[in-house]
């Protein structure tokens, strides 16, 4: 087991299987899919993101440096966590870019009874070190740890 | 972050529960990128980039539901992004009933919210808002809330103008408000360059792969470009339509807000390199690393080798000069390759105002004669759904590409293809 400290950025707890993307997460390019046609799971439908492609989304441990693309990005993640296809928490290795983060403030402020703890500057060695399926626990203070 | 008695009073819940809302949002926005201050919007006009009634969003009109209702509304007009929908643009009947009845089901509901919240009107529908034919054209310095990543880069970029890559509805937040938070781009500090890139191609760069191979190496940096100028020239009509593509792909490869070219963009042009940062990177892109970035790009037509059933070019939405060229160009194609009427059902895109003065022009029954059908729709709409997924279209965007199934191909081999010549 392994423990990182990061920054705060949407606050709560989560316990959860990680997934991993080592590029950034093309918001858009990848819920959209999910979000439309009625995938409750969040399949990433991003074909140029080999990490994530083809898998789960919603309710895993988002581990990732930073969110790229399109600036719809910030409201589809308000509208995953809207309907409930969020991932359990989203854990950046990096200080959050403006999308990501106004995707976990919009969720935060404008939804009531949803959850998307969000968690940045973790560093690269926490992202050299998660793989997919390892659990994650988060706390409210901006403590991971990540069990094999 | 010190607040001005206006904006002490919003939070203070004196304008109502809603906007002290708003702005809590903005502020704690600001917040996370150590904004010092909340600054007025000093453009004439917002720019916003969700234009689709798409039933996946309907929490997002819930929430404009509750704005509207508390009179929250923009205090400045905006324009928006495409319409999603355009009945000239070839569609399946099975398409037609996918895009009406299930995706884009909420699109009449919105637009009556749009009007609401303050719609500049109803051709105010494009990615290029910031062409002369559309006018919403920012002043060098001034401070904007807008969204759309091709739009930001473009005003940031080419124009002078300072913006956040906003993501939707805080594009609208900020304008509801007038104000937005002060940091990143919106500073001096923040508009300097953290990587050099030194173009050295035997030729013109492809506007939209040189965007894509810079996006893809510095995301969310600030790059300063050296050696386009010897391409470029100057900031005229074609290098504007240059940096329109090569922004977008800059800003969807990647997640740029800002990029300096040598000699060409305003703010290089009067500060040169005193606007990169001590300790920069470097990355030199040449011929073979263009070769490299477009190889890299994944295929995932079902049937790899089939023959494209549509072609959309204008993501972002085709200027008029590109208009004007594209009809000469595909008229000398058909011509030498000896036919009349374009090989695949081709759509080119471009703003409603753009369109409307391309059409004053003797030019538009001539690319009507061609086959190639104009349009304001938004391709990256249209191509969201899994029978557009299923179908082979092809493009010059790299933006459409990089969201899409389309299949990317350069200007040149796109002529080919669509005038019926040898594709590569």
């Amino acid at each position: 087991m392994k423990t990182f400290k990061g920054r705060v950025v949407s606050p709560g707890r989560a316990v959860a299987k990680a997934l991993v993307s080592h590029g950034g997460l093309n918001t858009l390019a990848s819920f959209q899919k999910a979000l439309q046609f009625g995938d409750k799971k969040a399949t990433c439908g991003d074909q140029n993101n080999p990490d994530l492609y083809g898998k789960q989304m919603a309710g895993r441990a988002l581990c990732l440096p930073g969110t790229i693309g399109s600036t719809t990005g910030g409201l589809v993640l308000y509208c995953a966590c809207a309907m409930r296809r969020q991932p359990a928490c989203m854990l950046f290795s990096e200080p959050i870019d403006s999308l990501a983060a106004a995707g976990a403030i919009l969720a935060d402020v404008w939804l009531e009874d949803v959850s998307m703890p969000v968690i940045d500057s973790l560093g690269q060695e926490f992202l050299d070190y998660v793989k997919d399926g390892m659990t994650i626990a988060m706390r409210e203070d901006g403590t991971v740890l990540v069990k094999e | 972050m010190q607040l001005n008695q206006e904006l002490q009073e919003v939070m203070e819940g004196k304008k109502g529960e809603t906007l002290k809302k708003v702005l809590h949002t903005m502020m704690r926005y600001g917040e996370l990128f150590g904004a010092d201050a909340m600054v007025p919007i000093t453009s004439r006009y917002n720019h916003l980039v969700t234009s689709f009634g798409l039933k996946a969003l309907t929490p997002v009109y819930d929430l404009l539901d509750q704005l509207i209702a508390e009179g929250a509304v923009s205090r400045q007009k905006f324009t928006m992004d495409p319409r999603p929908l355009d009945p000239d643009v070839p569609s399946s009947f099975l398409q037609n009933i996918v895009f009406q009845k299930f995706m884009y089901s909420k699109q009449e509901s919105y637009e009556k919210q749009l009007k609401k919240l303050g719609l500049l009107d109803q051709d105010a529908f494009t990615c290029t808002c910031y062409l002369d034919e559309v006018g919403n054209v920012p002043k060098p310095g001034e401070i904007l809330s807008w969204s759309e990543s091709s739009a930001v880069v473009y005003a940031n970029s080419v124009l002078g103008a300072r913006c956040n890559r906003n993501s939707g509805i805080l594009d609208l937040m900020g304008s509801v408000l007038g104000y937005v938070p002060r940091f990143g781009l919106l500073t001096d500090e923040g508009r300097k360059a953290d990587w050099i890139i030194e173009i050295r191609t035997s030729k013109k760069p492809e506007a939209q792969l040189l965007g894509s191979a810079v996006g893809k190496k510095v995301m969310e940096e600030v790059p300063y470009l050296v050696g386009l100028d010897r391409w470029l020239g100057t900031l005229d009509e074609d290098a504007k339509t240059y940096l329109k593509d090569f922004g977008a792909a800059t800003a969807s490869n990647g997640a740029v807000g800002l990029y300096h070219v040598e000699g060409i963009t305003p703010e290089a042009a009067q500060q040169g390199r005193g606007l990169i940062r001590e300790g920069a990177k470097t990355y030199v892109i040449d011929d073979a690393e263009l070769e490299r970035v477009y190889r890299s790009y994944p295929v995932i037509w079902k049937k790899k080798d089939a023959k494209p059933k549509l072609c959309f070019m204008g993501c972002p939405h085709m200027s008029l000069k590109q208009l004007t060229d594209w009809t000469e160009k595909v008229e000398k194609g058909l011509a030498e390759n000896g036919h009349k009427k374009v090989t695949v059902p081709t759509v080119f895109t471009a703003a409603p105002g753009v369109i409307k003065e391309f059409q004053k022009t003797e030019y538009a029954s001539r690319l009507k004669k061609t086959g190639i059908i104009l349009s304001y729709i938004c391709p990256l709409m249209y191509m969201n759904n899994p029978l557009s997924t299923s179908m082979p279209v092809i493009t010059s965007s790299n933006k459409l590409r990089t969201y899409t199934s389309a299949r990317y191909y350069t200007d040149e081999e796109i002529l080919a293809q669509i005038t019926g010549g040898e594709a590569k």
